[in-house]
């Protein structure tokens, strides 16, 4: 008998089943790479410590600093202690809990440091197959690379530091086609920003998407990144792409890729992941990525987003859409374009790869935001701040009058103390416009890096397109 | 974790959707390496003004949901961010159960492995909810429904194994632990 078509998602997750789901339990599901950070692992460590318990495979583990960490330059590699001491006592934590279960950790000062999501694929560790899990909701992010990628709670990331798995039910599957090209100006983030607008923020509860299409395929690596990143803001489990050309090109030569001849296995064994033909998604759901425009969130969260050319929905009766709205001093029927902007961020692990601070750094380029603008470039580990500034992106950025810091997740959720002011207004390219996310008050509009800078050279909302 | 059997209690009502972790318990509050203390910041935003003090129309600030053991919310609640501290602080604040038309997966499965009781109901059981705030409810983790101070039951879904974990008070580190042998073999084997 011919073996069934299975989904990429299919074939990963039966690949680590230690025993299957019954009608009486989840399944035992193995977990290959786990990474932690300081936020969401101390009280995980303590678990273990309460139980006596070891770290059951300590060379799949690997932790960073991002969450809570400073982006001042002297406060990483100088003398002036991290500001906010709560972060401190945090990264000293995870250092201690570290060094005592014999983890690996890229501390503070390490060259590899970064975002949690930035760093597994850039080292070469995220790779198709493979199941991935962090205490952080866009884990969904290493999805890109074909690997079945989810953020747990701390509970789960104990599980996993104890027993190198992690009880589950087997989630359902969506089918995301996304057929056509973008358009000029607009970038992987609006493609993302649009299908959550399609779909909604509930869209995807309960299951793992599959991105596919010819768009898709056509997207670079940083891009597909990106794409999976803002999976869980649509509610997905996970996103994935199946792996290809783009992908093992990518991973070719990254630090810790496999080398040699296990390069060769390892790229045979990927390319037998991709979904079968015929195989059958509990869901599918169609995009046509030539109508996607360069898109803006207007609201509290993500999936209230419209095009930039297009004016905020008026909504009658709506007490949810009218208090987002109040909240963010914003008018329905009225357009979002020239709406006054105090701050820009560039940064996050959706949007602060080399390619995105290319992007905009070809916006600003010999230019200057406008007076005012404070604006934030933040990279997304300290190996793209390096290319960057072997590049000279640096310099174009300060420039044109924005700050230049070490990388973390800085005001993506302002626990470090790079914050939005309450009342302002900020473009920012990361993931979440949640109601004081980057601050007590402060109002977000998520778009894409080219928006961002668009933003920050005219100081209001600026359909990139109109500078091209 | 304690074993939940029954619960009954008068409930808490937020019709909003979408209520994201970053509301339950703001980020500023995650630097904390403990799980206790978070309930005095659940909500915080909303609970109290820019000065710090307590905002009266909010729900929580109410004399009547003191002791309030159930929240219900709008569709979609816990949205958003993975923490656990979303949970902890609920709990923590003294809520047991959270009913919903629909919770976001990771915020419900975070809820089960500390006790806390995910409820899924339809659009018409949450509709009666929302239009009866501080109606006394009960819930029956083993027969997994809800009964309306009407007296109606309402069945809500709960698959097996966290049945299990809840009426018993156990926790799925042990079941885990209990797996070693498969675990061994799926290593070698792989
Ligand atoms: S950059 Fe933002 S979304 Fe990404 S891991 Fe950090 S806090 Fe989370």
């Amino acid at each position: 008998m011919p073996t069934p078509a299975r989904t990429l998602f299919d074939k990963v997750w039966a690949a680590h089943e230690v025993t299957p789901e019954t009608e009486a339990a989840p399944a035992v599901l193995y977990i290959d790479l786990h990474l932690i950070h300081e936020v969401t692992s101390p009280q995980a460590f303590s678990v273990l410590r309460e139980r006596g318990l070891p770290v059951r495979r300590p060379e799949r583990t690997l932790g960073t600093m991002d969450h809570s960490t400073p982006t001042q330059t002297n406060q990483v590699f100088g003398g002036a202690p991290i500001a906010v001491d709560s972060a401190a006592r945090q990264v000293e934590a995870l250092a201690r809990n570290c060094a005592e279960f014999g983890v690996e950790l890229l501390a503070l000062r390490h060259a590899q440091r970064g975002i949690v999501h930035v760093i597994g694929p850039e080292l070469g560790m995220s790779q198709p197959g493979k199941t991935i899990v962090c205490g952080d909701s866009h884990t969904s992010t290493h999805g890109a690379m074909g690997a079945l990628a989810f953020g747990i709670g701390t509970t789960e990331v104990g599980h996993v530091l104890a027993t190198q798995c992690l009880l589950q039910r087997k989630p359902k599957s969506l089918a995301l086609n996304v057929e056509g090209r973008l358009g000029a100006a607009v970038t992987a983030k609006d493609l993302i920003l649009g299908i959550i607008g399609q779909i909604g923020v509930a869209g995807g509860t309960g299951h793992v998407i599959e991105y596919r299409g010819s768009a898709i395929r056509a997207l670079q690596m940083d891009e597909r990144l990106t794409v999976c990143n803002m999976s869980i803001e649509a509610g997905a489990r996970a996103g994935m792409i199946a792996p290809d050309e783009t992908t093992y090109q990518y991973l070719a030569g990254r630090p810790r890729a496999p080398r040699g001849a296990a390069w060769d296995a390892a790229v045979a064994r990927w390319r037998t992941l991709p979904t079968d033909a015929g195989a059958r998604f509990d869901r599918e759901v169609s995009i046509d990525a030539g109508a996607i425009e360069p898109m803006i969130t207007y609201g509290t969260n993500p999936g209230m987003v419209i095009p930039i050319s297009a004016s905020i929905p008026r909504r009658p009766g709506d007490a949810a859409f009218a208090r987002a709205l109040s909240y963010m001093g914003l008018n329905a029927g009225e357009p979002i374009k020239d709406q006054k902007v105090n701050v820009v961020f560039l940064g996050s692990c959706t949007n602060a790869r080399l390619s995105d601070l290319r992007a905009a750094a070809d916006v600003l380029r010999g230019k200057r935001i406008a007076r005012g603008i404070t604006m934030l470039v933040v990279p997304g580990s300290q190996e793209v701040k390096r290319q960057a500034e072997s590049e000279g992106l640096d310099q174009v950025f300060l420039d044109a009058g924005a700050q230049w810091r070490e990388s973390g997740c800085s005001m993506c959720l302002g626990m470090n103390g790079d914050l939005v002011g309450r009342g302002e207004y900020c473009v920012s390219t990361s993931n979440r416009n949640f109601e004081g996310r980057q601050g007590a008050g402060a109002r977000t509009l998520l778009a894409s890096p080219v928006t961002a800078a668009a933003c920050a050279l005219t100081g209001r909302v600026t359909d990139p397109r109109d500078l091209l | 974790m304690e074993p939940f059997t029954t619960l009954t209690s008068r409930t808490v009502v937020m019709p909003a959707a979408n209520i994201d972790t970053d509301q339950i318990i703001p980020a500023r509050f995650l630097t904390t390496t403990t799980r206790q203390g978070l309930g005095a910041q659940l909500f915080t935003d909303w609970r109290y003004d820019a000065a710090g003090a307590a905002r009266p129309e909010f729900v929580l600030n109410r004399p009547e949901s003191a002791g309030c053991q159930v929240l219900v919310a709008g569709r979609n609640f816990g949205c958003g961010s993975s923490r656990e501290h979303a949970p902890w602080a609920l709990l923590d604040h003294g809520f047991r159960a959270v009913i919903s038309t629909e919770l976001a997966d990771i915020f419900r499965g975070n809820a089960l492995k500390n006790g806390l009781l995910p409820v899924i109901v339809d659009e018409a059981t949450s509709g009666w909810l929302m239009g009866n705030p501080g109606a006394q409810v009960r819930l029956d983790v083993a027969a997994g429904t809800l009964t309306l101070s009407t007296g109606i039951h309402v069945s809500f879904p709960l698959e097996a194994f966290a049945r299990h974990c809840l009426l018993r008070g156990v926790d799925e580190l042990g079941h885990l632990l209990d797996r070693r042998a498969a675990i061994d073999a799926f290593e070698q084997r792989s």
